[in-house]
């Protein structure tokens, strides 16, 4: 990953000019067809120093990944024009672009840079809203690259755009026999990585609390797993618990005050909540079975979660104030690790048919499903805040990667890792 | 449980009869333990008593061996026992070395083992997890059923986080299924 950026860096020195798309780890394996074709046009700079970001180029990337635009390459641009006075709309009618972009740089001499940019309709030869400018530091470009995106997004399909979130993940990396666990967090495109926490034991289940703030994890020490919960922005790390046998699966309440985790203290994988405040542990489930991987319905009022009671793992719902248990999926050999959107409309889980494992949709009104995936061994999937596009892992030529699909099932894209196996995608909430 | 005090003179052979008052003497969570399992458990259940064998019986508890002999009686003795796809049934195999582990706990108060449950890779990770932690609580029913005392046993479950074989088939995925045994 550091090679790629290091890479980008320098391709950002040598010229502007070059498509941008070389220098991304993103790769679309199948798109939509129904997109909106959007020119996203080299933002102007005269300036003589070299920019740390090609912005318009993150920003494309961004709404080419999105699932709802199409990109116009550059290399058919006929004019690349840095403000609307010098926007020919011939041009783009003619590359049939229904909205352009354009922007500029400068810099503003005292460490920071100004960003402008328009977004104009092809079709009504009109801008969609003023002028926009943002003053940034150099550290910041590829954030205001995806303000920007996010701004578009949201101006042509109504919904927030999702662009300047982030993941967490779980990577594993050399020796396989004794390979080094790391949880990282990185920009929603796999950019600015960093780590977290690195271990010679096992890390996994990264949750983000609904603000954005925390995060918690499952880790071993001394080959017992343990539940931690961690502050992102002072580092300050907090072990919740460390009961005999499975501490696992943390999963944060709306609210912010209670963890949703499985514990075998009482012998079985049972789903308790704990205050964090308080430390006041309560026991939501009572089966001899397995139950485990849950997650907090959007309005806190139900936990959703897997259960192997009636045979076969199923998705079960949880009362969070009688305890009533309903059983939610029917379809498909098994279901596990659910998720639900935002809305609460949709939830998704991995569907295991045939041997083969899948991400898959329930609509929650219809109970009509569908398979979002067809990779060998998905797992983890974990949706954007917009509830627009589920990211997932998957395994590729024995090599764990993480990869992207719309909720409509019609794009998909990968971000491939620079080293090592990469797991457990976790999208945070929007910050702020 | 009763089956504990007697470990010192009870012959191997024994606990197959003595599962079947077990699982109807057990405290309220061994029973609901037993019963996770759904069919698996039944399974297992017949599969001790079926699976008892000549062999085992004549596998004698000494009640004068020091730790020495326990020491050798060890040696060479499987540490690692694994496992079908999705099922927590112990193996008939397994049954001679698990008898040898048991032996030793019985004899040696003292000792402490925790066993270390694993999952192949298929199958959502935190379930596997759960996955694994069956596996290690069959294992400890089958050395406790024998008389050792549960005190003397951890179980731990490493899910599908930390396999021995690292192909993506059939026999890489047979090799993880395990509960790895680790005297502490």
């Amino acid at each position: 990953m550091r090679k790629n950026i290091l890479f980008a860096l320098f391709v950002a020195c040598i010229t502007m000019a070059l498509p941008v798309r070389a220098q991304l780890v993103i790769e679309i394996t199948s798109g939509a067809d129904q997109l909106l074709p959007i020119a996203v046009v080299p933002f102007g700079y005269s300036g003589t120093s070299p920019l740390p970001e090609d912005v318009a180029g993150i920003v494309e990337s961004d709404l080419q990944r999105s699932g709802v635009f199409e990109a116009i390459p550059r290399e058919n641009m006929l004019s690349l024009p840095n403000s609307s006075k010098n926007v020919f709309y011939r041009d783009w009618r003619l590359l049939k672009a229904d909205y352009v972009l354009v922007g500029g740089v400068e810099n503003n001499g005292n460490g920071t840079y100004r960003i402008s940019y328009e977004l104009l309709n092809v079709l009504t030869q009109s801008r969609v809203g003023k002028r926009e400018a943002l003053d940034v530091k150099p550290s910041n470009f590829r954030d205001a690259a995806h303000f920007i995106s996010d701004k578009i997004y949201e101006q042509l399909t109504g919904i927030r755009g999702a662009f300047s979130t982030r993941i967490l993940y779980v990577t594993s990396e050399g020796d396989r026999a004794a390979p080094t666990y790391k949880l990282q967090v990185a920009d929603a495109d796999g950019h600015r990585p960093q780590v977290i926490v690195s271990s010679k034991e096992p890390i996994l289940s990264p949750s983000w609390s609904r603000d954005g703030r925390n995060i918690a994890y499952v880790m071993f020490r001394n080959r017992r797993p343990s539940i931690f919960i961690q502050e992102l922005a002072s580092g300050k790390q907090q072990q919740l618990t460390q009961f005999r046998g499975l501490n696992g699966a943390p999963a944060w309440s709306p609210d912010g005050k209670k963890l949703a985790l499985v514990l075998s203290k009482d012998n079985n994988p049972e789903i308790y909540t704990l205050d964090i405040a308080t430390r006041r542990l309560e026991r939501m489930t009572n089966h001899y079975s397995i139950d485990t991987e849950p997650t907090w319905e959007p309005d806190g009022q139900g936990i959703i979660f897997t259960s192997d009671r009636g045979g076969n793992p199923q998705i079960y719902r949880l009362d969070v104030r009688t305890k009533n248990v309903e059983r939610v999926t029917f379809e498909g050999n098994s279901n596990t690790r659910a998720r639900m959107t935002p809305d609460g409309r949709y939830l998704v889980t991995v569907q295991k048919n045939d041997g083969n494992y899948h991400v898959a949709l329930q609509d929650m009104n219809t109970g009509r499903v569908q398979i979002l995936t067809e990779t060998y061994l998905d797992e983890s999937p974990s949706i954007a805040p917009n509830g627009s596009m589920v990211m997932y892992a998957t395994s590729d030529r024995g090599k764990g990667i993480l990869s992207v699909v719309s909720v409509d099932g019609l794009v998909k894209y990968r971000l491939p890792s620079a080293q090592g196996d990469v797991r457990e995608p976790a999208w945070s909430p929007y910050f702020k | 449980m009763s089956v504990t005090k007697l470990g010192k003179f009870a012959v191997i052979g024994l606990s197959a009869a003595w599962l079947a008052g077990c699982s109807t003497t057990a405290s309220d969570s061994d029973t609901s333990s037993m019963a996770s399992e759904g069919s698996e458990a039944s399974t297992s259940d017949s599969t001790y008593a079926a699976g008892e064998d000549g062999s085992l019986s004549s596998v004698i508890m000494d009640d004068q061996a020091d730790a020495q002999q326990n020491a050798d009686l060890l040696a060479g003795v499987a540490t690692v026992f694994y496992f079908d796809f999705d099922k927590s049934i112990v193996r008939p195999e397994a049954r001679e070395a698990l008898a040898k582990h048991a032996q030793f706990l019985m004899d040696n108060p003292d000792a402490r083992i925790v066993l270390e449950g694993h999952a192949d890779e298929r199958g959502t990770r935190e379930y596997n997890m759960a996955l694994g932690e069956r596996r290690a609580k069959a294992i400890m029913r089958y050395l406790t059923i024998q008389g050792v005392a549960a005190a003397q046993i951890e179980t731990v479950s490493f899910g599908e986080e930390v396999p021995v074989a690292f192909g993506h088939d059939a026999s890489s995925w047979q090799l993880n299924r395990r509960v790895e045994v680790r005297y502490e």
